[in-house]
């Protein structure tokens, strides 16, 4: 592989694991959203340092071209982090749905507690 | 019996922009249920539901924004657990729904944990045609066998519900899209519910416009099947969030 891009390959995955590990330090990231990331930036941090280990894995797996094996990879992490992300979404629905309906129930209780309230401070300034 | 039952008793009426119609709906159901507990479900309605419904009487819980109409129930059957009432009849804030027949259901629960009124059964004038007819029609036969009874008309919202199915509501009445009628059926079948179904007359609309036309109906079809097939695969308990 020629030298200016074996050095961009590492830097771009040192990049990427630099910014999620950062994300994860300033407490912008929760670990468990991270996981993909950290695994894909591991990953391309290994095969930017070590491009044989790819030589050596694509035949291995049956892929004629390394390369097909790096974009089967790539979309492959892509899928399981849009995956995950559409579960957390329900996960979240539901609980704002939750936190919609305890809303509506205590702006009930209180609609009628300020009525009580107002009907029996009348009652006192009449009697 | 029936004046009895009616104490503990909470009608719950979804409502999403129905102005036009809710303030005669509302007083139709206390002119011809006299006394009803009647809790109307305003779904983040954009126009005047909410202070139409509270000037004709009726309480109004007023959800922040759309959940939909399972949403809006499930809101009603927690708000039924809270007040301590042991039924729950869900009428629609359309005027579809005659509340005349809402002692017949109340009835029927003597014998049954959810009873469905039924539009085709025999009374009214209530017809619908082309895919939709037919998405019923599958539904129907589906459901009738996960139900253990013969139930013609599963996606009507004339609804009354037993202590047991309101418990169960109250803790997983699903939100989805039609899965207010159809997974709720069979979310109470595999609680244990006894479902019945009574046959209702079923009116035109009074105002406002009904939340599927004809036009959509081959999306409905589909909807309703998909709906049904995950109603059925889901496991026996469903939810993720626990409640309080
Ligand atoms: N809570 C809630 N109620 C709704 C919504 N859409 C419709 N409704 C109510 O559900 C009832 C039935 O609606 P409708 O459009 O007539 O459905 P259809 O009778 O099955 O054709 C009415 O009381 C509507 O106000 C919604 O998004 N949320
Ligand atoms: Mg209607």
């Amino acid at each position: 592989m020629e030298t200016p891009s074996y050095i961009f390959g590492i830097v771009s995955a040192a990049l990427v694991l630099g910014v999620v590990v950062e994300l994860l330090r300033r407490r912008q990231l929760r670990e468990r959203h991270a996981l993909w990331w950290l695994v894909a930036g591991v990953l391309a941090l290994i095969v930017g340092i070590f491009p044989s280990t790819l030589r050596w894995a694509a035949p291995l797996l049956g892929f004629e071209l390394p390369i097909n094996l790096v974009f089967f990879v790539s979309i492959g992490i892509l899928v399981l982090v849009a995956l995950q992300h559409s579960a957390e979404l329900t996960l979240l629905e539901s609980k704002t749905r939750v936190l919609a309906e305890q809303s509506a129930l205590q702006d009930l209780r209180l609609r009628a507690l300020e009525q009580q309230l107002a009907l029996e401070t009348a009652k006192k300034r009449q009697g | 019996m029936v004046e009895s039952a009616w104490e503990r008793t909470l009608v719950v009426m979804p409502a999403f922009n129905e102005e036009e119609s809710i303030g005669d709906v509302i007083r139709e159901v206390f002119a011809k249920l006299p006394g009803m507990n009647l809790l109307v479900v305003d779904d983040g309605s954009v126009d005047d539901t909410a202070r139409v419904a509270r000037k004709a009487g009726a309480m109004v819980a007023v959800l922040p924004f759309n959940l939909g109409v399972g949403g809006a129930m499930r809101a009603g059957f927690k708000f039924a657990i809270e007040r301590g009432y042991r039924n729950v009849v869900q009428i629609d804030a359309d005027g579809q729904h005659d509340p005349a027949s809402a002692p017949r259901l109340l009835e029927a629960l003597e014998s049954a944990d959810l009873v469905i009124g039924a539009r085709f059964a025999g009374e009214g004038e209530y017809r619908v045609t082309g895919p939709r007819k037919w998405a019923m029609r599958i539904l129907a036969v589906t459901l009738s066998r996960t139900a253990g009874a013969r139930l013609t008309d599963t996606t009507s919202g004339y609804r009354a519900a037993g202590p047991k199915a309101v418990a169960v509501f109250a803790a997983h009445y699903p939100a989805e899209y039609l899965g207010d009628t159809i997974e709720a059926l069979v979310i109470a079948a595999r609680s244990g519910c006894v479902i019945r179904q009574v046959p209702v007359a079923m009116r035109v609309r009074s105002g406002g416009v009904p939340s599927h036309d004809p036009g959509r109906a081959a999306a409905y079809l589909g909807r309703a099947c998909i709906a049904l097939l995950f109603a059925l695969a889901r496991p026996s308990s469903p939810g993720l969030v626990r409640d309080a």
